[in-house]
């Protein structure tokens, strides 16, 4: 059985495409065969993420207004044979996907694959609705920020009404949280919102916690999905959600500062942080 | 030595930006799932809007001077209503 997971958050900026890519990466490293597409018309970002922007001849609008078929437009990731991309279109608007075409080719690649993974546009008009409507999972993107958790929670309101499985009465979306740029030394000194906090308002289950790290910058630099940076905290914390998505109990990390540090040397952090 | 013993009173106090934004989010925030899902809190907002209206036929009041918040203490919701009257009373 094919899984519809759309990664949303109403917010711009937060990560949805980091996450997308990453994601998406994972469960191909773990055998699934994945597609993972770009609904951002107009704006696309995905390819670059995935570093794939100078392969991209055809895209999804091509395919919704019939001018490419579908394998024309999907695009094979080159370190990983079971991921493909389908880009979205850089010079059309959102106007140019139509319900009708996207449910057509999200049957089509049901037949395929095991995941297909829709990145959201943030927002939340026709791009948005158009990437969470045949959704089975959401991913929420959210930063530890009090704007970011509002536009989750309206973004949580808007799933379980608008989506097809709220509109055909279905068992509802399962939902997960995604805590990115997450910085726990600020957790620490309060200038920042703690996760459980988080977790709180939402009301939904805790998939991960991305730390805030530079390996995200430099993963978008060389397009090259974080997840493939065994190295980083952002790679590890990514692969961590990846195992949770796929129903294995990994326990949360980068949730709490990790550095031990000794009475005194508290004492002179707290005293600074305060000035 | 009266600075030294600030400091170590002032240890656990919540002035951290952190919890504001907490406080300002539990009232701005609708989806609240379990027991409370049939009424969202977002009807704060309006209540705090109906109780100034009412205060406001009486005494003059800031809407910054009326303070609705929604707290959990265990299993129970607890409502907290905090109008700060103006100091002398309006003729």
């Amino acid at each position: 059985m094919s899984q519809v997971i759309v990664i949303t958050s109403g917010k711009g900026g937060v990560g949805k495409t980091t996450t997308s890519a990453a994601i998406s990466t994972g469960l191909a490293i773990y055998g699934y065969k994945t597609v993972v597409i770009d609904f951002d018309v107009g704006l696309r970002n995905l390819d670059l993420v995935m570093g794939c922007e100078r392969r991209v001849v055809y895209d999804i609008v091509n395919v919704i207004h019939g001018e490419a078929n579908l394998q024309q437009a999907l695009i094979r990731d080159k370190k990983h044979d079971n991921l493909y991309i389908l880009p979205a279109s850089q010079t059309r608007d959102k106007d140019a996907l139509t319900d009708e075409g996207i449910a057509t080719v999200i049957d089509a690649l049901k037949e395929d694959f095991d995941f297909i993974i829709c990145d959201s546009p943030a927002g939340i008009e026709k791009g948005a609705l158009c990437a969470m409507y045949h959704a089975d999972q959401a991913i929420i993107v959210t930063n530890p920020e009090i704007s970011s958790v509002r536009d989750s929670d309206r973004i949580l309101g808007i799933l379980s009404s608008k989506s097809r499985r709220a509109v055909e009465g279905k068992d509802p979306i399962k939902e997960h949280l995604l805590v990115t740029r997450y910085s726990p030394e600020r957790v620490t000194i309060g200038d920042m919102l703690n996760v459980t906090d988080i977790c709180d308002i939402l009301s939904i289950p805790l998939l991960g916690v991305i730390p805030e790290s530079k390996s995200i910058l430099k993963a978008s630099n060389l397009g090259v999905p974080v997840t493939n940076d065994y190295q980083s905290d952002a790679g590890v914390a990514y692969n961590d959600a990846i195992k949770r998505l796929l129903g294995k109990k990994v326990p949360m990390r980068f949730v709490k500062e990790n550095t031990k540090k000794g009475f005194f040397n508290t004492l002179f952090n707290r005293k600074r942080s305060r000035v | 030595m009266k600075s030294l013993l600030n400091f170590f009173l002032q240890r656990n106090q919540p002035d951290e930006s952190a919890h504001v934004a907490m406080e300002r989010l539990q009232i701005i925030v609708s989806h609240k799932k379990g027991a409370n899902q049939q009424q969202p809190t977002t009807y704060l907002q309006d209540m705090q809007q109906e109780l100034i209206a009412v205060i406001a036929k009486y005494v003059q009041v800031d809407n910054d001077n009326v303070k609705v918040n929604m707290a959990k203490a265990g299993s129970n919701d607890v409502l907290e209503i905090n109008i700060a009257l103006p100091e002398t009373p309006q003729d």
